[in-house]
């Protein structure tokens, strides 16, 4: 029997597997740091300090972790129906129109709380039409969703720099970026909760839209464990034959998880643009995508495993910048070296390990 | 500026935009042909750039440095091939993990060593690729019509310009007209009947993708040490993705390949030159337009609507030898 059928308990394969693959990634990139000269322990106990170590940075981890909960989730639902989106960046960025355009035209009008809602449809909806053009050339042309979903991340970045440019921009400035939001555009700061642990919050940007993040992460998962779409759209991801003869609509399938994937990227824009900024500037999704990708395949695409996976790479993000901070040597890039040590390890290399478990495991269990 | 000026300035740097596509789109035909999808090319070809400029600059030496870089790309490729061939990982996966990977190691790197933000120190012109004048290139010039073209378009390139031309029938060739490329292509199609002949299926993917590595090498190189005279941080800026819309755009084929580049290229020095300037009927074209058009054209070419575009068919998906 081949070692990669038998079956291994679930704290292996959830919980042992992406702990092996992290430790795997941090031994290189310590070797990486060891390389140029600087102290690993050194580094990792700055990048903790930095991360963990006061209220603020602590507010900051949260922030960016924030952001990567929903780019994992959106990178998680479209895995689970067997679609890899590597479009989570540009639907994040066109995600972030739509939050913007509901801040601009509410913000002198309504409360906050009256405003979110219809951001987070607004930034909803936008992300979810940049994502439907891919799915729909997946489902009904059968063209390859990996290259659409590229190819519409570089064609939402010329679209977005044209917009802020030429038509959003504020006139008389220099900077591509619409005018600051009013009180009622912008979403509180959690400083409150922070107090709660005895810890100042400070200048962190840690946000309401954390709550969204961990209510949608509850709505993925009663979707996709829970429903009967998310059945079918496992059922899908395992093996698309085996959905066709059990009845299951390939293109409307596909539709629907695309169009989901998009939402949940199009709302990571509530963070950095209405919690954070409070204005939509170039750039502000920073690669929070690609880390989508780098999250959903760490907490092995289940939720839970998301949130988890999402802190850890905020702790990376703060911590990263504390650590290129006091060690000039290291920049704040190291953050890429790890991410895509994790995303190989973690994604194309997950088997390596396997073979080795197993057989540990089925000598432990004969005992 | 007289109308043919403009022609020869703009088909001047359509030569010059195209030639890192070219090397790098034939470098995923060679992977993509033996059913290994490659999203991984831009790493490699910025890893490529990297290495080569360092190599460069510390030996002074520009062929050292097309070592360096072929050797850097290679091991890259066979990351990609130990984790997508050995491992039967997703391709896909293990591709972006080394864009990653090297979009940070570079800047990491980079700045540890030369302390400049992550760029490498300038080069000497010993050390980079200088423009080679064609014979009778300054005797041309004066000629009308054929004169600028040949001294300014098709003189006065650097041998790296001249190999990529020379790598397009050259590819064709192997992957055509040789045992190699027969086998090749066959195991990009249907790896169980290359496996039943005895052909070890492996092998055979592990060698596509060390010439996909060994013609990323060449156009990271050219980028560097080339075009430029440094590496600066992000400079493939995303053509590992352009060329990859170029195979697509170009059915998979050798010869397309290297037009879909040049159309590609030709767009890119399009918008250069449109930049500020205004359209009679249509005013100032925005620039970010023709940024876009190349990926517009690879997604309406997916979707079927200019032809079809089939990639291998075995392709993306691991190999698994019956048991």
């Amino acid at each position: 029997m081949s070692t990669a059928s038998v079956p291994l308990p679930h704290w292996i394969t959830y919980g042992l597997i992406p702990v092996l693959n992290l430790i795997v990634a941090f031994l290189i990139s310590g070797f990486v740091v060891w390389l140029i000269g600087e102290s690993p322990l050194g580094a990792l106990s700055l990048l903790i300090e930095g991360a963990l170590g006061s209220g603020e940075g602590i507010g900051f981890t949260l922030y960016y972790a924030t952001s990567f909960i929903f780019t994992g989730l959106s990178v998680a639902v479209a895995i689970h129906a067997g679609l890899f989106n590597i479009g989570s960046e540009g639907q994040a960025y066109l995600g972030g129109l739509g939050c913007a355009l509901a801040a601009l035209a509410l913000d002198r009008f309504v409360p906050w709380y009256v405003t979110m809602p219809v951001a987070v449809v607004g930034a909803g909806l936008f992300g979810a039409a940049w994502a439907s053009i891919p799915a729909f050339l997946q489902a009904k042309r059968g063209s390859h969703i990996v290259i659409t979903t590229i190819m519409f991340n570089y064609i939402g970045a010329a679209l977005m720099v044209y917009l802020l440019v030429h038509v959003l921009i504020v006139p008389g400035k220099m900077a591509p970026e619409t005018r600051t939001f009013l009180e009622g555009g912008q979403l509180p700061k959690l400083g409150w909760v922070m107090n709660l642990f005895g810890a100042k919050l400070g200048a962190a940007p840690f946000n309401v839209s954390f709550l969204i993040a961990l209510v949608a992460a509850y709505f993925v998962w009663l979707l996709i464990w829970r429903t009967k779409l998310g059945f079918e759209m496992r059922t899908l991801g395992v093996s698309p034959t085996a959905a066709s003869y059990a009845g299951i609509p390939y293109a409307r399938t596909v539709m629907i998880a695309m169009l989901l994937s998009g939402a949940l990227a199009g709302m990571m824009a509530l963070n950095p643009v209405m919690g954070s900024s409070a204005r939509l500037q170039v750039e502000f999704v920073g690669g929070a995508g690609f880390v989508g990708i780098a999250v959903s395949l760490m907490g092995r695409n289940h939720p839970v495993g998301i949130i988890f996976s999402a802190i850890l790479f905020g702790i990376l993000y703060q911590g990263g910048d504390w650590v290129s901070f006091e060690m000039p040597n290291i920049t704040r890039e190291m953050i890429l070296v790890i991410q895509g040590l994790v995303i190989l390890f973690a994604g194309a290399l997950e088997y390596m390990f396997r073979p080795a478990l197993v057989r540990i495991y089925q000598q432990f269990k004969v005992k | 500026m007289d109308y043919y000026d403009i022609l020869i300035n703009v088909l001047s740097s359509t030569i010059r935009l195209s030639i890192p596509l070219i090397f790098t789109a034939l470098a995923g035909l060679f992977s993509e042909r033996a059913g290994v999808f490659d999203i991984g090319l831009e790493g490699k070809m910025l890893g490529a750039a990297f290495a080569a400029a360092c190599v460069a600059y510390i030996t002074d030496s520009a062929w050292l440095g097309l070592v360096a870089g072929i050797l850097c790309s290679v091991a890259l490729s066979l990351v990609h091939g130990f984790a997508s061939i050995t491992n039967r990982g997703n391709q896909i996966i293990s591709g972006v993990a080394i864009n990653f990977f090297i979009a940070g190691i570079t800047i990491v790197l980079g700045q540890a060593w030369f302390g400049q933000g992550g760029r490498t120190p300038q080069l000497s012109p010993a050390s980079r690729f200088s423009p080679i004048a064609l014979p009778g290139a300054d005797v041309m010039r004066e000629v009308p019509i054929i004169g600028p073209l040949y001294s300014n378009v098709i003189s006065g390139n650097n041998i790296l310009t001249y190999l990529a031309f020379l790598a397009v029938p050259l590819s064709w060739w192997i992957l055509f007209r040789t045992r190699f490329g027969l086998r090749l292509r066959a195991v990009g199609e249907n790896p169980g009947a290359v496996d039943t002949a005895g052909i070890s299926v492996s092998w055979l993917r592990y060698r596509a993708v060390m010439c996909a590595g060994i013609l990323c090498g060449f156009s990271g190189t050219y980028l560097a040490i080339a075009q430029s005279a440094a590496f600066i941080k992000d400079m493939s800026a995303g053509k590992g993705y352009i060329a990859l819309a170029a195979l697509v755009f170009a059915k998979w084929k050798p010869v397309p390949v290297m037009f879909a580049c040049l159309l590609f290229g030709f767009l890119d020095a399009l918008a250069n030159f449109m930049q500020g300037k205004q359209v009679p009927l249509i005013g100032a074209v925005p620039v970010q337009i023709f940024q876009a058009l190349p990926y517009i054209l690879t997604c309406i070419l997916l979707a079927g609507f200019i032809g079809v575009a089939t990639p291998p068919k075995a392709g993306g998906v691991p190999y698994t030898k019956e048991r």
